[in-house]
């Protein structure tokens, strides 16, 4: 964990945003929460950062963080991709609070594209940054059709598509961004999570935000909350599995990124959390390439 | 509904407004993320005659010149009213229909639920949070709370409620996605209701 | 070959960021660009990043300009990230072009006008042809402009006023008692969108987007045969009424160029025949995004009136997606990992193709 200084002299507010958009932030996440996967409309507005590069999921942590925080972001699992870094130092920078790489220690994690391998518990947030917050999008162009589906529970366009999947395919052929029905009353995007990922998404005991700064909605999954991913009695859901452990740690159950180790077709499969591989190397666990450079490079201090 | 301020009656609001109103946020936040539990505010500042310190804080941290405020009849006119106008800025109506919040110290005299914002189809958001100022948020009537950021149930025995209070709520659940959700102050204490929770009345 | 596994890190960003600082610099044998030389002699950049950053500061857009490398979109989003943490007093009243101090004014309507066609300072007429003193001593003598013989009308008339008697173009609406104009800064688009929310959404749209919208509209794809009642370059003045004092005082001054494209509109049960209005404004000298964009809001207001087919005049289509700073940041964001997402991918590629080569199998199989 890497404290950092007060800085003494602030050309911004703390955290960044004024403390009047902090306002309305926080009106919409409570709205958010109290309508569980509703997409709330907030004033989004421009940050330091692009659309598109997690501005969403950096006005919910500038809106909500405050000194006594303790702040992981990652990106891809990972808390050494570049991305995750600059946010994590515009927090460190903006925001005076502490930062760490263990799941299990962070107060908010902000996160992209991954749910933690470790289980969260009731004193953290979790904090997605979302590209696309619409489920119905690549279904229906038009927001005035799709915001008339949630309105009205006309959710036969999504079950069409799936159906037709499986049609196609034999199965739902749906790897990333896996629709999700809230409490059985609205569709949800997880955001481009891993299907795997999607069930921690219920009851899960941490606060789950969502934020897409660009298309300029939030929205929340409570604590506790039911999450059901969609599938049909005779095509149930399932998750992506993998007939390689982790090569570095040897984990049976996590997911995995494949890394391409030469040009003839060579790889290796690791963890893609990195604070999860990390600590169980540390815990004495070794995958089949134990020692490789990979495990080298999270290493380097962020 | 706006008279000149006279300013040296204006008590102070947070001394650090920037971290005072994130504090009390994240309280908040976790109220409206899982019903029924009770969060402490005493850090926050005094509140002026007839607010409590937790409602003070509740509105310091929520209203703004974005915000159209109800006041209950009681408020309006008096220290509160000055001193949420000076610190907050918001706009003031008498019409709960129109009220992105609504601050009741009186909830005896107060309108029914159904005469606040429900929200429209589209956008359920747009409804009324009630803020409402209670003698305690513990001693009352016991009611049972299941749903969202509930692990398993949760019960609440709010005071000062009137007769068929619970049953107003219970017809607002059960129109979500309209509903009004609810902030409950009393003291130095918050806890929060959102639309979404089910409620069953003990001994029904 | 052997691959690196390359993963971040804050020494890597850092040092991108130095390489970054010597690449802006360039050789530094050369004189370092100076932001007042940028807001003199690349004034029309400047205009562009002050009209699509939404924020009128010349040395601000001339310090983005620098600070972008010549990159006008990434200085019209400097512009905005800054633009956005700074406090508000308050609003302006509505500006009054009528009452612009002009320095340009043409109307392709008529041969001539009260006030007269002024061309001012244009390329219109030049012949595109590189000045090569420019570049061989960095100068050419000025001759300066001759000043005219006598003054310009003031106020000048503008294309309402001169309609005004015959009742041919639709009237400008009253605005005194409408609530404040939507603002897209605090609040996110809604639809059926109203004028002010499309035309600050034009305004603050990308010009090569506005440009080719307003260009299929006049090859037919949603036409509406503008023609250019007036386009006026000049500096208005900016009044605001501190609650403090009660009464308007003038606070500033700013370049504008405005356009009116009118075109014929049939009627209706209620209305005769007129002209109606496509209106395009900008900060500075931007003629061909104020023409461009005065174009597109004529096509959309068929767009409410349920005439719409064509892209020009699909509300949904034009305003969520003339935004610059949001495209260029969506399209972007490619570049960020997506090995989590690839990875599933190429699961389930590898899942179909199996599939795929069994089913290929089976049916050999079965000829055979």
């Amino acid at each position: 964990m890497t404290a950092r200084p007060n800085e003494p002299e602030r050309y911004y507010n703390y955290a960044y945003l004024d403390e009047q958009t902090k306002r309305m932030i926080r009106r919409a996440i409570l709205k958010a929460l109290a309508i569980p996967g509703y997409q709330a409309p907030f004033g989004s507005r421009e940050m330091p950062v692009p659309y598109g590069w997690g501005t969403g999921g950096i006005q919910l942590t500038a809106a909500i963080i405050g000194p006594d925080d303790v702040y992981k972001c990652i990106d891809q699992g990972a808390d050494d991709t570049t991305n995750a870094v600059s946010i994590r130092r515009f927090f460190a920078q903006v925001a005076d609070v502490a930062t760490t790489e263990e799941t299990g220690e962070a107060t908010i994690i902000q996160t992209r594209h991954r749910i933690p391998e470790k289980g969260l518990t009731e004193g953290q947030v979790l904090v997605f940054q979302v590209p696309q917050p619409e489920p119905l999008r690549g279904l229906e162009a038009r927001e005035t059709e799709t915001r008339a589906m949630h309105a009205y529970e006309e959710y036969g366009l999504q079950y069409v598509s799936l159906y037709e999947s499986v049609a196609a395919h034999g199965y739902i052929a749906s790897t990333v961004g896996y629709p999700t029905m809230i409490e059985e009353r609205y569709l949800m995007s997880p955001s481009p999570i891993p299907k795997f990922d999607n069930p921690k998404l219920g009851q899960n005991p941490a606060i789950l935000l969502f934020g897409a700064g660009r298309e300029k909605r939030i929205y929340a999954v409570p604590p506790y909350t039911n999450v059901r991913s969609l599938d049909f009695e005779d095509h149930p859901f399932e998750t992506q599995t993998w007939e390689e452990d982790c090569a570095l740690c040897g984990a049976q159950e996590s997911y995995l990124d494949e890394v391409v180790l030469d040009d003839s077709g060579e790889r290796m499969f690791v963890c893609s959390d990195s604070n999860f591989c990390a600590e169980r190397r540390a815990a004495g666990h070794a995958g089949p390439m134990a020692g490789h450079q990979l495990a080298a490079l999270d290493k380097e201090p962020a | 509904m706006s008279a000149v301020l006279d300013l040296a009656d204006i008590a102070p609001a947070f001394p650090d407004p920037t971290r005072g109103s994130q504090a009390v946020f994240r309280k908040v936040m976790e109220c409206m993320a899982r019903p029924g539990v009770i969060h402490d505010l005493a850090f926050a500042p005094d509140a002026p005659q007839g607010l409590d310190r937790a409602a003070g804080a509740v509105a310091l941290t929520l209203f703004d010149f974005e915000t159209l405020i109800w006041l209950d009849p009681r408020l309006r006119g008096g220290l509160a009213e000055g001193w949420i106008r000076f610190h907050c800025g918001p706009p003031l109506t008498g019409d709960p229909m129109a009220a992105a919040f609504a601050l009741v110290t009186d909830i005896a005299s107060a309108p029914a639920l159904t005469a606040f914002n429900m929200g429209d189809a589209k956008y359920p958001d747009r409804s009324t949070t009630l803020v409402i100022q209670l003698p305690s948020l513990e001693g009352g009537p016991q009611v049972v709370l299941t749903g969202p950021g509930i692990k398993t149930e949760m019960t609440l025995a709010l005071a000062g409620l009137p007769d068929g209070f619970w049953a107003q709520v219970q017809a607002n659940h059960e129109q979500f996605q309209f509903g009004v959700d609810f902030i409950f102050v009393a003291g130095d204490r918050v806890t929060a209701l959102p639309r979404s929770t089910r409620i069953t009345i003990k001994g029904d | 070959m052997a691959y690196v596994a390359v993963k971040g890190g804050e020494r890597a960003i850092t040092n991108a960021h130095r390489w970054l600082a010597e690449d802006r610099r360039g050789d530094v044998a050369i004189p370092e660009i100076e932001t007042d030389q940028i807001r003199e002699q690349l004034s029309l950049s400047v205009d562009r990043v002050m009209s699509e950053g939404s924020c009128y500061d010349r040395d601000l857009a001339a310090l983005a300009v620098k600070q972008a490398r010549g990159d006008l979109p990434e200085a019209i989003f400097l512009t905005r990230a800054y633009r956005t943490t700074l406090p508000r007093f308050g609003a302006s009243l509505p500006v009054e072009t009528g009452q612009m101090a002009v320095r340009r004014r043409i109307s392709a309507a008529f041969k001539d006008i009260p006030g007269g066609q002024v061309l001012g300072p244009t390329f219109d007429y030049t012949h595109r042809l590189l000045d090569f003193t420019l570049a061989a001593n960095g100068e050419t003598s000025v001759d300066r402009a001759l000043e005219a013989e006598e003054p310009q009308a003031y106020p000048m008339a503008t294309i309402a006023s001169v309609f005004a008697h015959e009742d041919l173009l639709e009237p400008d609406t009253q605005t005194d008692e409408a609530p404040a104009p939507f603002d897209l800064t605090r609040e996110p688009m809604a639809f059926p969108a109203g004028r002010d929310q499309r035309l600050q959404a034009l305004a603050r749209g990308d010009e090569g987007f506005l440009l080719s919208l307003a260009y299929s509209s006049q090859r037919g794809w949603g036409s509406t045969h503008p023609l250019c009642a007036e386009i006026r370059l000049g500096e208005v003045a900016v009044e605001f009424i501190p609650d403090e004092l009660g009464f308007a005082i003038e606070i500033g001054e700013l370049t504008l160029t405005e356009c009116q494209m009118i075109s014929t509109y049939g009627g209706g049960v209620d209305t005769a025949p007129q002209f109606a209005r496509g209106y395009g404004l900008t900060f500075g000298h931007c003629e061909r995004k104020a023409m461009s964009m005065a174009i597109v809001d004529r096509a959309l207001r068929d767009a409410a009136a349920g005439e719409a087919s064509a892209p020009c005049q699909d509300e949904e289509f034009v305003l969520y997606h003339s935004d610059n700073v949001e495209a260029s940041g969506f399209v972007q964001h490619l570049k960020l990992p997506h090995y989590v997402d690839f990875q599933a991918d190429l699961q389930l590629i590898r899942r179909q193709r199996r599939d795929y080569a069994e089913r290929a199998a089976a049916m050999k199989e079965a000829a055979e």
